[in-house]
């Protein structure tokens, strides 16, 4: 297990492989995660409606309920194969990183593993049992799916984030020696980015599901499906997306104390420096705001780029974008869902106010974009390294030539996947 | 055992249970393709009723290998991830296609013949990735050339027979095992006459990979020359002429049995037959296991899964298989 390779071919092939090899990664968690953060989410909306329905026998709960059981069975299948993809990915493109890595971050994925069969098992039960069995059981097996539903999200986050800051080895002529992968599962970053990562979930999904049925109200549609789906997309989703940004909080503590240089290209921070201000796209800086974010001290001391060597920063523009839109979007949605909390409280009908159904429907897709300016945030900010300070990107990536052709065809087969599940789920749901 | 050993054996029961359960939902995919006379339909809709609430179960037993293998012998996986990149791609593409186009059919889309096509790659493939690393051709390939080093070690009249041979073998667990979903005699005897057909596939296609076999020097070995080999020829010949007697006597249930015993005991002849070896020529159980601390874990966990998992499997397919055999 020797870190760094000498490759026989010219170093431009190699750039160009090594391109198009964390593009393909790129295109297929970008792809993933749409539909794992559905799957984590989805279910508990299911089993919200079905609760009521069982509950107070309207049938409307009923309707939705299934309906949205259609609707996850297709987005669960495309999640499952694309998950199978990427655990392959691992190895088709970075071989190197997962021989050195696979003892220690490979806890959490078998831990993955378990979660995603009891996950399958009960979405099975769940999508097909209807009739077979037993009420209580149909609903315990939707419970038992978005259990494990978040149970995987939390372990596929735990390694990535030993990635981000990797403990639990000792590392001696580039190999690993006294193992401790419970230890690295402890790593410091482990709890905030999964904390942020499972109310991203909830908070994208079930403001996503209420935006498309507010749209749907609005254009006139008072149907009482829309309405008892926007209530339910709110109970998911508003909490979580008010508490997002109190999570973000504590990830960029995070990411300020373990992972400077990713901070730094964060804000687009290029001099290190005491009381450094916090800078919105190119124009907007607000004195001292940096410092007080990032160590609530508005005096602190912000390592910037300057730190590190020119050919170990990140890609800085991008970051810095990346974080700017993940930040605007949470804002948003935080401020919607308290603004229909405060409608709620206030006990006025949700479903009649036009200008909160607006809002709420523009806000349907941006919790996924903020999840995929998050993790370029947190993909991009980690380059060169693929694991921090320890091995580059470029060191992991196969000797395999032509790297172009799979990543081309992925995205190919990925771009016409997610147009024909837009038709079936058009037809399924909306219909 | 070692503990090293032991995983590697628990890694072949994965394989083993996505042969089975995986490998027959691939299998229900080329009768779906081969689907013909007055009953087209009906053998297409018992196919998508029957794989339908389980094959995302079913698929997780890839997942769980994969996994197991890159946790307890990361070099091993690195190994077989560089130099089988093609093969193992396209398999993948297979898995895609086939999963989507068949969740797209049941949904209302298109997507059948996808699924059908997808199905037919996914098995071939899986089938020569196992007869590249059987043929002990997965060598380090660092530095060489495109065809010589990523194709070569793969494109071979051995492991594409071993290919084909898994296709055979995964169509032939379908059928035996639809005879028992059958709601209706007619399709009962559709699927027992499929059955014979694909048994008598895998046959042929056994004895051409036999005389390719001294392209697998390991496999040959375990095969033909040492005292394991009777074993190994007889227990498998003995499941399969039960198979075929069970099926001419239309004793569905223990047709089922001996072809999923038939086809564990086929991948266990491969294992045994190039044991210590994982990727042979050169990485062996030891010189490719992780540090004891993570193969002490992965044990637990298994264990701690297995409690979680058994008892959930159980309710699954007795919710969805029990009492489908409703055809006496
Ligand atoms: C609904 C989605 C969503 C929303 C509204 C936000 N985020 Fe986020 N963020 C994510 C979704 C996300 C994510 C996709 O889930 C990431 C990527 C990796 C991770 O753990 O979470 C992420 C990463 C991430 C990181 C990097 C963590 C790391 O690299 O270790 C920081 C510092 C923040 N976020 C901070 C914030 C702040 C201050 C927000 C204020 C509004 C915010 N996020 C809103
Ligand atoms: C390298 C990264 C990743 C790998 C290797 C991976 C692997 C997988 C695999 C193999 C599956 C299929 C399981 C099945 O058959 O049921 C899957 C599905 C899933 N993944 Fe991922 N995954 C990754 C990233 C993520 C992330 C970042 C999340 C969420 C936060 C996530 C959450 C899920 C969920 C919830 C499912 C269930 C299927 C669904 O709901 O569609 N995964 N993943
Ligand atoms: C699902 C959400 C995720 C998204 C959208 C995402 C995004 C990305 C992107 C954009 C890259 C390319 C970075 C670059 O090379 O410039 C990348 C690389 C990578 N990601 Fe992620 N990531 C996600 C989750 C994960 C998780 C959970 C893991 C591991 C457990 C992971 C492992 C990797 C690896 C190994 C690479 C390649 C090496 C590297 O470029 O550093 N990713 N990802």
């Amino acid at each position: 297990m020797i870190i760094g390779h000498s490759s026989a071919l010219n170093f431009g092939d190699h750039v160009n492989d090594l391109i198009a090899a964390r593009s393909q990664m790129a295109v297929s968690l970008a792809f993933h995660i749409i539909f794992a953060v559905i799957g984590i989410a989805m279910p508990v909306l299911m089993v919200i409606a079905e609760r009521r329905w069982q509950r107070t026998g309207e049938p409307v709960y009923l309707d939705l309920a299934k309906r949205w059981a259609r609707g996850t069975a297709v987005l669960f299948a495309v999640g499952a194969v694309s998950g199978t993809v990427l655990s392959f990915e691992l190895g088709l493109l970075w071989p190197r990183f997962m021989q050195l890595a696979g003892p220690i971050i490979g806890m959490p994925f078998s831990l993955e593993g378990f979660a995603f069969f009891t996950e399958a098992i009960f979405l099975g039960i769940y999508l097909y049992g209807w009739e077979r069995v037993p009420p209580r059981a149909h609903l315990a097996a939707g419970a038992l799916v978005a259990v494990s539903g978040s149970a995987s999200g939390i372990f596929v986050v735990i390694a990535n984030a030993w990635m981000n800051t990797p403990i639990g080895f000792t590392l001696a002529n580039g190999m690993f020696t006294s193992v401790d992968p419970i230890a690295a599962m402890g790593t410091p970053a482990a709890f905030p980015q999964a904390l942020h990562m499972i109310l991203a979930a909830f908070a994208a999904t079930g403001i996503g599901v209420a935006g498309i049925h507010a749209f749907l109200l609005v254009r006139g549609r008072t149907n009482p499906l829309h309405r008892a789906a926007l209530t339910i997309g709110l109970i998911v989703g508003a909490p979580a997306a008010v508490l997002q940004p109190f999570a973000g909080d504590i990830a960029a503590r995070f990411v300020a104390r373990r992972q400077p240089v990713k901070l730094a290209a964060m804000e687009a921070l290029y001099e290190t420096r005491a009381g450094a201000p916090l800078t919105f796209g190119p124009g907007i800086r607000i004195p001292r705001g940096l410092s007080l974010l990032a160590f609530h001290d508005p005096n602190a001391i912000v390592r910037g780029l300057d730190r590190v060597p020119r050919d170990e920063w990140p890609n800085v523009p991008l970051v810095h974008l990346s974080f700017d839109v993940m930040v605007a979007f949470g804002t948003y949605l935080a401020l919607v869902s308290l603004w229909a909390g405060w409608q709620v409280l206030r006990k006025r009908d949700l479903h009649t106010q036009r200008r909160l159904l607006w809002a709420l429907a523009v806000a349907a897709p941006c919790g996924f974009i903020a999840i995929e300016a998050g993790w370029m945030v947190t993909e991009l900010g980690r380059q060169p390294w693929v694991i921090y300070g320890i091995l580059k990107t470029a060191d992991a990536v196969t000797p395999m030539p032509g790297l172009v052709v799979p990543f081309t065809v992925i995205t190919l087969v990925y771009c016409a996947l997610a147009l024909i599940v837009t038709r079936v789920l058009y037809t399924q749901i909306v219909q | 055992m070692t503990l090293a050993g032991s995983l590697a054996a628990i890694i072949l029961v994965a394989l083993t249970a996505y042969a089975l359960l995986g490998g027959a939902d691939f299998g229900g995919g080329v009768w779906h393709l081969l689907a013909s006379g007055p009953r087209k339909h009906e053998q297409r809709r018992l196919i998508a009723h029957a794989i339908a609430p389980v094959w995302e179960a079913n698929h997780v037993w890839l997942i769980l290998a994969i996994v197991l293998l890159f946790t307890c012998f990361s070099p091993a996986f690195a190994r077989v991830a560089v130099t089988l990149h093609v093969p193992l791609t396209l398999m993948l593409l297979g898995i895609v296609l086939r999963g989507s186009g068949f969740v797209f059919q049941s949904y209302g889309g298109k997507g059948e013949r996808t699924f059908a096509l997808a199905s037919l790659l996914t098995p071939l493939l899986l089938g020569v990735s196992v007869g590249a690393i059987a043929s002990g051709s997965v060598r380090d390939v660092t530095g060489e050339e495109f065809v010589h080093g990523y194709i070569r070690p793969w494109f071979t009249p051995f492991a594409l027979a071993v290919g084909f041979f898994a296709l055979a073998c995964f169509a032939f667990l379908a059928a035996v095992y639809l005879t028992l979903e059958a709601r209706n005699r007619e399709l009962q005897e559709d699927f027992r006459r499929r059955a014979i057909f694909a048994g008598v596939a895998v046959f042929a296609i056994a004895a051409i990979g036999l005389l390719l076999s001294p392209q697998a020097p390991l496999v040959q070995r375990g095969l033909l020359a040492t005292s394991r080999a009777a074993a190994l020829h007889v227990v498998p010949a003995i499941a399969a002429l039960t198979a075929f007697w069970a099926l001419w006597r239309r004793r569905y249930r223990i047709a089922r049995i001996a072809a999923a015993a038939q086809v564990a005991l086929i991948l266990w002849g491969w294992g045994l037959s190039q044991y210590p070896y994982l990727v042979p020529p050169d990485l062996t159980i030891a010189n490719t296991a992780a540090p004891r601390a993570t193969l002490e874990l992965a044990l637990v966990a298994l264990l701690a899964g297995a409690i979680v998992l058994f008892p959930s499997l159980f309710y699954l397919f007795k919710v969805f298989k029990a009492g489908s055999d409703s055809v006496r």
